[in-house]
């Protein structure tokens, strides 16, 4: 395209926003820059592999939030989410259980689990499954302490994912689709695209064709999980994946998925990969 | 005065039960090629001020989720998914606009759309609490679909 066509399309698109008493669209201009604790720079844009046909950009959820909500993850003491951080610190030095076992006696400081987030969901060779982090710490709790495992959203289970996601802060996701993992990634890839509902929309419908536009008042976002947990205004609390999941395909007036079950582990797969690039925000602040 | 009264009654039975005779299911529609719906789903005149607040109110129609729409500026924050809706009236006929509202996607190839008037069809239907609900009502009735297009009529 001219530069000049271009130019006028940004104009057009200004002068529409503006006549609709919306906040123009920040990019055509200079995007904010997410830089935590002013020091680490998290890799919000990224080309998106080559087999995601949909998406020529990578953009994490951050971009798309208010000025204010994108202040509160800068910082970690304004970051509502680390308090679950911190809480989720306790529960890993914690002996719990028959064993009396922590999570620190097996795998020490908490930062041994650097880089684990940015390879979930994968194939468990010895499950011959495939295993989200959560499916991973539920297997700790259960093998390695004798514990129950947690609910798949609850409070412990959300702020250990994000403690254990909070050490790949900034590392770059890299699922891996191929080998076993590839029926999975398939699989979600077809949810991925399905329309659902009485409402009749796919998750590609508001997150791949819409993304940038406003749904009501809802700035919609490419509905990227790198970010994941995150903590939302909404509900003043950490969210996990298929929990969010969950409220997205009810919006669509459907039939959900449960939370932990096969569906949503492929749908988590495909989803992770269009984000294969994106810097781990663990625990991120959305509204 | 006790006449009339009774007479009035008479009459609205009569008519109602007409109405209700004549309304098209969401399965009896008939579309024309083009996406269009040329009959009334009700034979009753559509009514603009009921239609407005179809499109405004969230369990209903909720257009200005996806639309703006000057004449509806007092309902905040309008979205943009889809065109506005200014002038409609102007672009499309009433068929046109019948079809459109009752199911885009006969007008629009795969449009987000989502389809006013069908209850059958559809992959998972649940409610907005995520229960299955096997045989979901379509989101308007037949009439609420008459007074959107009544509505739309009048953006010119
Ligand atoms: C009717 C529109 C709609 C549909 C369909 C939809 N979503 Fe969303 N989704 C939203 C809105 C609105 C938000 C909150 C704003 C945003 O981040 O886009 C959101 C947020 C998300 C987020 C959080 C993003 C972040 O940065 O924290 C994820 C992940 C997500 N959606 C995934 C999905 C998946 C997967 C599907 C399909 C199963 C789906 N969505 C279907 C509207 C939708
Ligand atoms: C979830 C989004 C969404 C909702 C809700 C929605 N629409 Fe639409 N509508 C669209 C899109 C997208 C188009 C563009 C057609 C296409 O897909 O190519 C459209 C097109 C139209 C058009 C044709 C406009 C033109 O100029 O071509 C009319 C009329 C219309 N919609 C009316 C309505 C009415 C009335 C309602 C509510 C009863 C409604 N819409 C609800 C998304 C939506």
């Amino acid at each position: 395209m001219k530069i000049s066509n271009l130019h006028r399309l940004v104009q057009m698109a200004a002068t529409a926003s503006v006549a609709m008493g919306l906040a123009v669209s920040a990019h055509a201009q200079e995007e904010p820059k997410l830089i935590i604790n002013g020091e680490q720079e998290m890799i919000t844009h990224a080309i998106p592999p080559a087999y995601i046909d949909g998406l020529s950009e990578s953009i994490s959820g951050w971009v798309f939030r208010t000025k204010e909500t994108q202040a509160l993850e800068l910082d970690d003491f304004d970051n509502p989410g680390m308090i679950f951080v911190d809480q989720a610190q306790e529960l890993w030095d914690k002996e719990m259980g028959p064993e009396n076992k922590s999570c620190a006696s097996c795998h020490g400081d908490v930062s041994s689990m650097k880089g684990v987030r940015t390879v979930m969901p994968k194939f468990n060779e010895k499950a011959g499954e495939l295993w989200t982090l959560e499916d991973y710490i539920n297997d700790s709790l259960t093998t390695h302490m004798g514990m129950e495992p947690w609910g798949y959203t609850s409070t412990e289970m959300t702020a250990m994912a994000a403690l254990i996601g909070n050490q790949s802060r900034g590392m770059p996701m890299n699922v891996a689709i191929d080998g076993p993992a590839a029926p999975y990634w398939a699989k979600g890839k077809e949810m991925y695209y399905t329309r659902t509902g009485v409402l009749e929309l796919s998750c590609a419908s508001c997150h791949e064709d819409n993304y940038g536009n406003y749904i009501r008042a809802d700035h919609l976002s490419q509905g990227q999980i790198n970010g994941m947990p995150s903590y939302r205004m909404k509900n003043a609390k950490l969210n996990g994946i298929h929990a969010r999941f969950k409220g997205c395909v009810k919006d669509t007036k459907a039939e959900t998925y449960k939370p932990g079950g096969p569906e949503f582990h492929a749908l988590e797969l495909y989803v992770a990969s269009r984000g294969n690039g994106l810097s781990v925000e663990s625990p991120s602040v959305r509204n | 005065m006790k006449r009339t009264a009774f007479l009035l009654i008479g009459a609205t039975v009569a008519f109602a039960t007409v109405a209700a005779a004549e309304v098209i299911a969401p399965d009896d529609v008939v579309f024309n090629d083009d996406g269009s719906v040329s009959t009334s789903l009700t034979g009753v005149a559509g009514d603009t001020e009921n239609g407005q607040k179809v499109m405004v109110t969230k369990s209903l129609g909720n257009c200005v989720a996806c639309h703006q729409v000057t004449a509806l500026d007092y309902a905040a924050f309008h979205g943009n998914i889809g065109p506005s809706l200014d002038g409609v009236g102007d672009r499309y006929d009433e068929a046109t606009l019948r079809g459109i509202v009752i199911n885009a996607k006969r007008t629009f190839k795969d449009s987000m759309m989502p389809p006013m008037y069908k209850t059958s069809g559809f992959i998972r239907p649940g409610d907005f609490k995520g229960h299955s609900v096997p045989n979901p009502p379509s989101i308007l009735t037949a009439q609420q679909v008459e007074d959107v297009v009544a509505f739309l009529q009048t953006l010119k």
